[in-house]
């Protein structure tokens, strides 16, 4: 057997090495991107900053307007986009047979999770904007991120019903229940856990989405809250790109400040996602 | 019968059965309707501007230049040099994670990379403008920081999510009896991850790749931050220390500031065209392997 500088033994310990390293060069950005950022958006922070309107052509002031109008953009999309996507996945879950129709509608899934957010944009500004007449507002940008976000919504859901063992189903149609009862009250609540999880981190992406409120919703400054949602809003990540490249002098603080609200909204549904499946995945009973 | 077979059923159940059948094909309907509008918008660019003027090497729409392929050339750039940096990267770490991690280190992993992947790309934008840009420019001694390279950089590490966790995925679905066969005529553990378990992951490696590289070419904020746009024709890889401008860049910089209705409004439309139709073709690409392994996991369970 080869004992050299290359034998089995040596190259495994090359290999597990540059994986190791790999693994390290992957975390290594994520750590120092959101640990810089809190270091130095941290001393920004102040109930004035949160809470505050924006002044001095947004040098000054706070971002309360553009944290509410992420707000109202994040429940609007999910308004719109988790009753349409969890039908959906009940459909492809507990009703579709796999026929041509339902393969279509899978591929159309795949794509419509890869079409570019900013082609979202364009689509959001052609058809609610100017078609549906809605103009550039919180309804047409939350209707834009909405459709963005259902392929992540429905495919988390799918899964999560499928996860759902068939006797439960059984048991429940041999007692009588129907199908949608069977549904409602046995399926969707024992797969509620997967079903939140993927709504949030759905929502997540949306929170976090500029490109396709860029033409649909986002004002480059409103210095007080939207009357309706028929208004544009300003909204955080929007915010965060106008003071970081359209603003000339603007306070380095403010926009670390900023960036580190951003990232924390976004976040923290991610955490919350998480503990509600690291909870769920304790309390399973099968 | 019909009573006996279906207890209980009333109008109400009827009516949400068929709303959530029409639902189901939702999927569809959008897709139709994004391809109708862009259509809609797009179309009217191929009347106003000749098809040899959409496909020069010019692009300065105040004008009338309407060259694409400087900024086509920007997007192959970009995400050629993140798909170089990510691929390694993601796929070492989907294997360390998948096989070679102990438990804590997968733990701590997972979420980290999740995180990463939850990050606006507002955020990872202004870290380039503030931090990364500033550096390259100092360190490698340019003009400007603000360039190819620095989009590459920050794509990377916007592609590397997904790829980890879908070229994780696919290790993980790979049979535990495979490796224990490997092992057992006396593989070491790496002799087992490259020749038994990568190759029995293949399509679903492939498919973490595309999609990967997919997430990099249709990013937009990150890359418009970064990149300079600058649409200049990049001629090899020494662009990539070029300022440059992607399709997506360009669509998200300029729509703001342009007429509705007029030409360079309808060319940006075009250039939506051509995002949407890349990504149908990448996608289905990538559908056609994962429908190609579940044929594959369906032959090896009979």
């Amino acid at each position: 057997m080869m004992r050299g500088l290359l034998s089995r033994e040596n190259t495994q310990r090359l290999a597990f090495g540059l994986l190791t390293l790999a693994a390290l060069a992957t975390v290594l950005p994520i750590v120092l991107i959101v640990g810089y950022i809190v270091r130095q958006g941290g001393p920004a922070l102040s109930w004035g900053f949160i809470s505050g309107l924006p002044t001095d052509g947004m040098r000054a002031g706070g971002i309360w307007p553009a944290i509410v109008g992420t707000l109202y953009l994040t429940v609007g999309t999910a308004l719109v986009a988790v009753p349409v996507g969890v039908a959906a996945a009940i459909y492809l879950a507990e009703y579709a047979r796999d026929t041509a129709l339902t393969r279509l509608t899978r591929l159309a899934i795949i794509n419509l999770a890869g079409i570019p957010s900013v082609v979202y944009g364009l689509f959001g500004l052609g058809l609610f904007v100017l078609f549906l007449r809605l103009g550039t507002s919180i309804v047409a940008g939350s209707l834009t991120l909405a459709i963005m976000t259902l392929p992540v919504i429905i495919s988390t859901t799918e899964v999560a019903l499928r996860a759902v063992p068939q006797s439960f189903r059984l048991v429940s149609l041999s007692l009588g229940g129907t199908r949608w009862q069977t549904i409602w009250r046995i399926v969707l609540p024992q797969a509620l856990p997967g079903v939140l999880t993927g709504v949030i981190l759905g929502l997540e992406r949306a929170a976090g989405e500029t490109a396709p409120i860029l033409f649909t919703a986002a004002a480059f400054f409103l210095p007080r809250l939207p009357n309706s949602i028929f208004e544009p809003t300003m909204a955080l990540p929007y915010h965060l790109f106008v003071i970081s490249t359209q603003v000339p002098g603007m306070p380095v603080q403010i926009q670390y400040g900023t960036a580190l609200v951003l990232m924390v909204f976004v976040l923290s549904m991610n955490l919350i996602a998480t503990l509600i499946r690291a909870r769920a995945r304790a309390r399973r009973q099968w | 019968m019909q009573a006996l077979d279906r207890p209980n059923r009333n109008w109400g159940e009827v009516v949400v059965e068929a709303l959530v059948r029409a639902t189901g094909y939702s999927a569809i309907v959008f897709v139709a309707l994004i391809l109708l509008f862009l259509l809609r918008e797009g179309v009217p660019a191929f009347g106003e501007v000749p098809l040899a003027g959409l496909l020069a090497t010019r692009w300065y729409p105040t004008e009338s230049y309407f060259g694409l392929l400087p900024l086509i050339g920007g997007t192959l750039l970009v995400t050629l040099g993140a798909t170089l940096l990510a691929v390694p990267l993601g796929l070492g770490t989907a294997i360390f994670i998948a096989e070679i991690a102990p438990r804590w280190a997968r733990e701590v992993l997972k979420p980290l990379v999740e995180v990463l992947a939850g990050l606006p790309s507002v955020v990872l934008g202004f870290m380039g403008i503030l931090v990364l840009a500033p550096a390259l420019r100092v360190d490698l001694n340019l003009p400007t920081g603000l360039t190819a390279l620095a989009g590459s950089l920050l794509l990377a590490i916007m592609a590397i999510p997904t790829l980890v966790s879908v070229a994780e995925d696919a290790l993980d679905a790979v049979p535990r009896s495979y490796r224990d066969a490997a092992l057992a005529l006396g593989a070491t553990r790496w002799q087992t991850i490259w020749r038994v378990t990568l190759p029995a992951a293949r399509n679903g490696v492939l498919t973490a790749v595309m999609l990967g590289v997919g997430r990099a070419a249709g990013e937009t904020m990150t890359v418009m931050m970064v990149t300079g746009n600058a649409a200049r024709l990049p001629t090899g890889l020494g662009a990539l220390l070029l300022p440059v401008r992607t399709l997506t860049a360009t669509i998200a910089a300029e729509m703001g500031e342009v007429a509705n209705g007029s030409t360079h409004y309808h060319v940006l439309f075009v250039i939506g065209l051509v995002l949407f139709v890349l990504s149908l073709i990448f996608n289905l690409a990538a559908g056609a392997i994962v429908f190609q392994q579940r044929r594959r996991a369906e032959r090896l369970l009979s």
